[in-house]
């Protein structure tokens, strides 16, 4: 039952930890790597808050333990400064008011950039589909699916055009 | 909100692994159920076996007419097509209708099928389907049909020591017709009543209803079921003791609607 050591890479570093098996991941990228944009809201899979990416896929980390997560690739929200997608779906949200008190927003903003990645085609329907996983108690989900449904149809046309050339 | 302490353990052989869950270890594969069961300390195993990192836990493979899907696939790999043909099709509609794909990406097959909730999507779909659970244990494989796989609420025909390692569904023709409907008040959430029928040319229809007080009901024979789905969903349902009428209704409402889909 004693601490175990772990090794992460987080946001592309490094990291060795000492744990216990039963941390949740969320609780140990908020206390010891101190990344507090990860939000913890239900604590059971529910809300979408604390959702990151665990080697490249959107995942709940507060229902992925610590110990199991030895070796893995983590990304927060922290971690997309540089991601093309991330800054269009930023700067979207920040237009269509996609947030009020931002506690759900950094698990929108990573399963949003997985639709639009992985949905090239969804429309409005299928966007709200997809986020029903992440809940929002302030905007009522209209300028979040806006935003996300905004960055899917610039993308789209810009992928035309560049075929049209 | 945080689980009691447990030790870890990461077994890298299968026989290891039915060594510890012999010892008393919890199996553990995506811990989607097992996570939330944990921080709600509804479970409070003292030792975890981590499944995941064991040889052919995950992926599939074709053998002649069937297909072995390790216990530990994604529901979002399946969504994603790893499982060919019109079963594969079948399967994907089914696993893009679990939870939500931050949970998909690493819930299981297995670790879903071995939990057993009677609300969940594989112990509803896959006694349709058909096929047998390959399950590991100190005698080596044993193979049990999946139509009884589930046996009540949380429990499962695997014998103690023994854990979940495949299971092996028989391919299907692209005639294969399918209907699966399921009332969720919101989309994610564990279903309050599911059927689903498979319709084969050439053999016995069968259906199946779930998300009941119990383990799945299977319907052998679902011709009657095909041909007048008004009166024998209600005949079916009037067989479930202990439904408040409410949960009649709309267990009712997913034989038709599944009949529906097979039709359509």
């Amino acid at each position: 039952m004693s601490r175990i050591d772990i090794t992460l890479t987080v946001n592309g570093e490094p990291r060795e930890l000492k744990v216990e098996p039963r941390d949740q991941l969320a609780d140990v990228l908020r206390g010891p790597l101190m990344l507090t944009g990860t939000h913890v809201g239900c604590e059971h899979g529910v809300c979408g808050a604390c959702t990151i990416e665990i080697d490249g896929a959107p995942a709940r980390s507060c229902i992925a333990h610590a110990g199991s997560c030895d070796g893995a690739t983590i990304r927060t929200i922290e971690g997309f400064g540089d991601d093309e997608i991330m800054r269009a779906l930023r700067e979207a949200f920040t237009r269509e008011h996609a947030l009020q008190c931002g506690y759900c927003t950094p698990g929108m903003l990573v399963v949003g950039r997985d639709v639009v990645r992985r949905l090239p085609d969804a429309d409005e329907a299928r966007v709200r589909e997809e986020m029903s996983g992440n809940l929002c108690r302030c905007t009522g989900y209209r300028g979040i699916v806006r935003a996300i449904v905004s960055v899917i149809v610039a993308r789209r046309h810009a992928r035309r055009e560049g075929a049209c050339r | 909100m945080k689980p009691s302490r447990f030790s870890y353990k990461r077994p890298a052989s299968w026989d290891d692994a039915v060594k510890l869950v012999l010892a008393g270890a919890r199996p553990g594969a995506g811990t989607q159920s097992l996570g939330p069961m944990l921080n709600l300390r509804l479970a409070r195993p003292d030792t975890i076996a981590d499944l995941r990192h064991l040889p052919d836990y995950a992926g599939v493979s074709v053998r002649g007419d069937t297909v072995r899907i390790g216990a530990g696939t994604t529901h979002a790999a399946l969504e994603d097509g790893v499982v060919p043909g019109r079963l594969g099709q079948i399967m994907a509609s089914v696993a893009r209708r679990i939870a939500y794909r931050p949970v998909r990406t690493r819930g299981t097959i297995g670790g879903s099928l071995a939990h057993a909730d009677p609300a969940a999507d594989w112990v509803a779909v896959l006694p349709a389907l058909g096929g047998v659970a390959v399950a590991f244990g100190a005698a080596g494989e044993r193979r049990l049909p999946l139509a009884n796989f589930v046996t009540g609420i949380f429990e499962t025909a695997l014998a103690p020591g023994e854990v979940l390692r495949a299971v092996e569904v028989p391919m299907l023709r692209d005639a294969a017709r399918w209907g699966h409907w399921k009332f969720c008040r919101k989309i994610g959430e564990f279903s309050k009543a599911t059927a689903c029928l498979l319709d084969v040319p050439g053999a016995r229809p069968r259906a199946v209803l779930a998300a009941l007080d119990g383990p799945p009901m299977v319907i052998d024979d679902a011709a009657a079921l095909l041909a007048d789905p008004t009166g024998e969903a209600r005949r079916i349902v009037a067989g479930c003791p202990g439904l408040s009428p409410w949960r009649q209704a709309i267990a009712e409402a997913a034989l038709r609607h599944a009949v529906q889909g097979a039709r359509a």
